[in-house]
């Protein structure tokens, strides 16, 4: 548009480029480290590569990997539908919700996930008998609950009430970090305040959302090794373990679990990637009235949604700004 | 509290206002026991130095603030409040003030467009969402304002996109979605280059010619002089001096306000 060069292009400069001796030498430095890696790990036959292979591939490693899988999106789906409502009440009027959002955020960051999960499977032993009812009152439905909260569930449970609080945290920061001018300017036209948070105020604040909990779910995968503290024993971690201390090989088996664990985060690195995008589309039309909303992410020119979000200036750049202990 | 407007003429009817910010020893006396009275269809200009509480006046009108005593009353309605039989103050459920407040219009300094939506979903907005108007009639409405404020073929362009004027002018189309009766301008223009005002004032022009009730806060002395039917001066919290535009404009009694002249001009 107006900023396109017109008319005769000038000759650009030829000048000589400042010699950078020490980039070949560092290039050269590191290129021998890594051939030295990749010669210890290839040439060692302790690793045992003919059994990594073959069990990589084992139907108890695959299902293994799909348990993780199950309780890796399991949780964090939980755990955001709880982060949203936590980060809700700890911007409300009403006290009672703002300390209880409080209460839930301190402890569940404040004890380690490993005491938590152990505790979520001794539930049973603590209270062998679930019930609804009344306070000191009246009991409604009972349950045993061994078989309502069963070591599928109490890992879950477990997982999802640990990251929600982390998630609640990055929804808190991310709905701050719009400008408070949207939320006058939606209720300016009668907006209410529900629709305004759906409408308006979470759509900008996703942008600030998004990339921290793409980063919480490849954590999240790793966590789920965890729940043998349950004990849940289904999933890839304690799968492989097993199958490595049966055949006395628990180096490869190791090496069985890495592999599929980098295989599914570079997966997961991947939708993270194409989810970003789609809360920083593209779209048809000219640049930004003032230059601002240009960026990489765009491509060929175009700024992105997000770019122009960023372009307008209603939403803070760092999302831990506000994120407070 | 004064009870019923005494007027059905004005649109608006502020009576006594004063508006406290804080409480104990950081509290702040911004609005000093304001009356005012905007008839339907005029526009009413308010002047000030900035600290002076015009914008706060504004912003009491369409309940973004509470008052902290008066009244204030739009197209008869009391703001905020119910009086009931026994002469009782009740606050009003914010679904009820959400509803007075979609009755009136408000523009802001710094525009506050939605900047995930384009300049059309942001003028159909508030008509969907509030009002439950079809997409598709509030799609021709909003095209409709679009072409009425000279960006019909800006529909598909998100804020970001648009310059100041342009985005100000989307801002005033989408307050004017609501069919309001009532439309406040906060210093429409004090964000904008010199050379994107004029695109702006045109539009409010033309929109204080088809009959809309106006007040608007603003630091344009031509504006005033050529639109206005009242003028304002306000400052530290009390109106200071007020009549027709060229009475308060050209033959000034307050000092304060022929020093505030003389610096705008």
């Amino acid at each position: 548009m107006e900023d396109r060069p017109s008319g005769q292009l000038p000759e650009p400069l030829h000048a000589r480029p400042v010699p950078r001796p020490g980039r070949w030498v560092s290039a050269v430095v590191v290129l021998v480290l890594v051939a030295m890696a990749v010669n210890a790990l290839v040439t060692n036959p302790n690793f045992r590569w003919d059994t990594v292979w073959l069990y990589l591939r084992d139907v108890v490693v695959v299902r293994g990997v799909g348990w993780t899988l199950v309780l890796t999106f399991g949780s964090m789906a939980i755990a955001i539908v709880l982060a949203v409502l936590l980060a809700v009440m700890r911007r409300s009027d009403n006290p009672v919700m703002r300390s209880v959002s409080w209460f839930w955020i301190w402890f569940f960051r404040g004890t380690p996930i490993y005491t938590q999960l152990v505790f979520w499977g001794l539930l049973s032993v603590l209270y062998p008998r679930l019930s609804l009812g009344i306070p000191f009152g009246p009991e409604f439905w009972t349950f045993t609950t061994q078989d309502v909260i069963t070591a599928f569930w109490a890992a879950l449970i477990g997982l999802a009430f640990n990251e929600s609080a982390y998630l609640a945290e990055i929804v808190r920061a991310g709905l701050s970090s719009v400008d408070p001018g949207q939320t006058e300017a939606a209720k300016a036209l009668g907006m209410k305040d529900a629709k305004i948070l759906r409408r308006i105020v979470l759509p900008q604040a996703m942008r600030v959302i998004v990339p921290p909990t793409g980063n919480e779910t490849i954590s999240m995968l790793k966590t789920t090794s965890l729940v043998l503290a349950i004990p849940f024993t289904l999933e890839l971690t304690y799968a492989t373990n097993q199958i490595g201390s049966r055949i006395f090989q628990p180096i490869p088996l190791l090496i069985v679990a890495a592999l599929w664990y980098l295989l599914i985060t570079s997966v997961l690195m991947i939708g993270q990637h194409y989810l970003e995008r789609y809360y920083g589309r593209g779209f048809d039309g000219g640049r930004t009235g003032r230059g601002r909303g240009r960026g990489p992410r765009g491509g060929r020119g175009k700024p992105s949604k997000q770019d122009l979000i960023g372009a307008s200036g209603t939403t803070k750049d760092d999302p831990f700004l506000e994120v407070t202990p | 509290m004064s009870a019923q407007p005494t007027t059905t003429e004005a649109m608006v009817q502020v009576r006594d206002v004063h508006k406290v910010f804080g409480r104990g020893q950081d509290a702040v006396h911004v609005l000093k026991g304001v009356s005012l009275d905007v008839p339907r269809g005029s526009v009413t200009v308010v002047l000030g130095p900035s600290g002076s509480g015009k914008s706060t006046l504004l912003r009491c009108v369409n309940e973004l603030e509470e008052i902290t005593a008066g009244s204030i009353h739009v197209g008869g309605d009391l703001m905020g409040y119910r009086l009931d039989d026994k002469g009782v103050l009740h606050r009003l459920h914010p679904k009820m003030i959400a509803k007075q407040r979609s009755r009136i219009g408000m523009v802001f300094q710094r525009f506050h467009l939605f900047p995930h939506k384009t300049a059309l979903e942001n003028v159909m907005e508030a008509p969907v969402q509030v009002r439950g108007l079809s997409r598709a009639e509030a799609r021709r409405r909003g095209l409709e304002l679009l072409d009425r404020v000279g960006l019909a073929e800006r529909a598909e362009f998100y804020p970001a996109q648009l310059s100041g004027g342009q985005q100000q002018r989307v801002a005033i189309a989408r307050a004017l979605a609501m069919d309001p009766e009532l439309m406040l301008f906060d210093e429409p223009t004090s964000a904008l280059d010199p050379e994107l005002v004029g695109e702006v004032l045109a539009v409010m022009q033309d929109l204080a010619r088809s009959g809309m009730t106006m007040i608007v806060v603003t630091h344009e002395i031509g504006f005033a002089r050529e639109v206005a039917d009242h003028v304002v001066f306000m400052d530290d919290g009390v109106i200071v001096e007020e009549g027709a535009p060229a009475d308060v404009l050209d033959n000034p009694s307050e000092p304060r306000l022929r020093d505030f002249l003389a610096h705008v001009l």
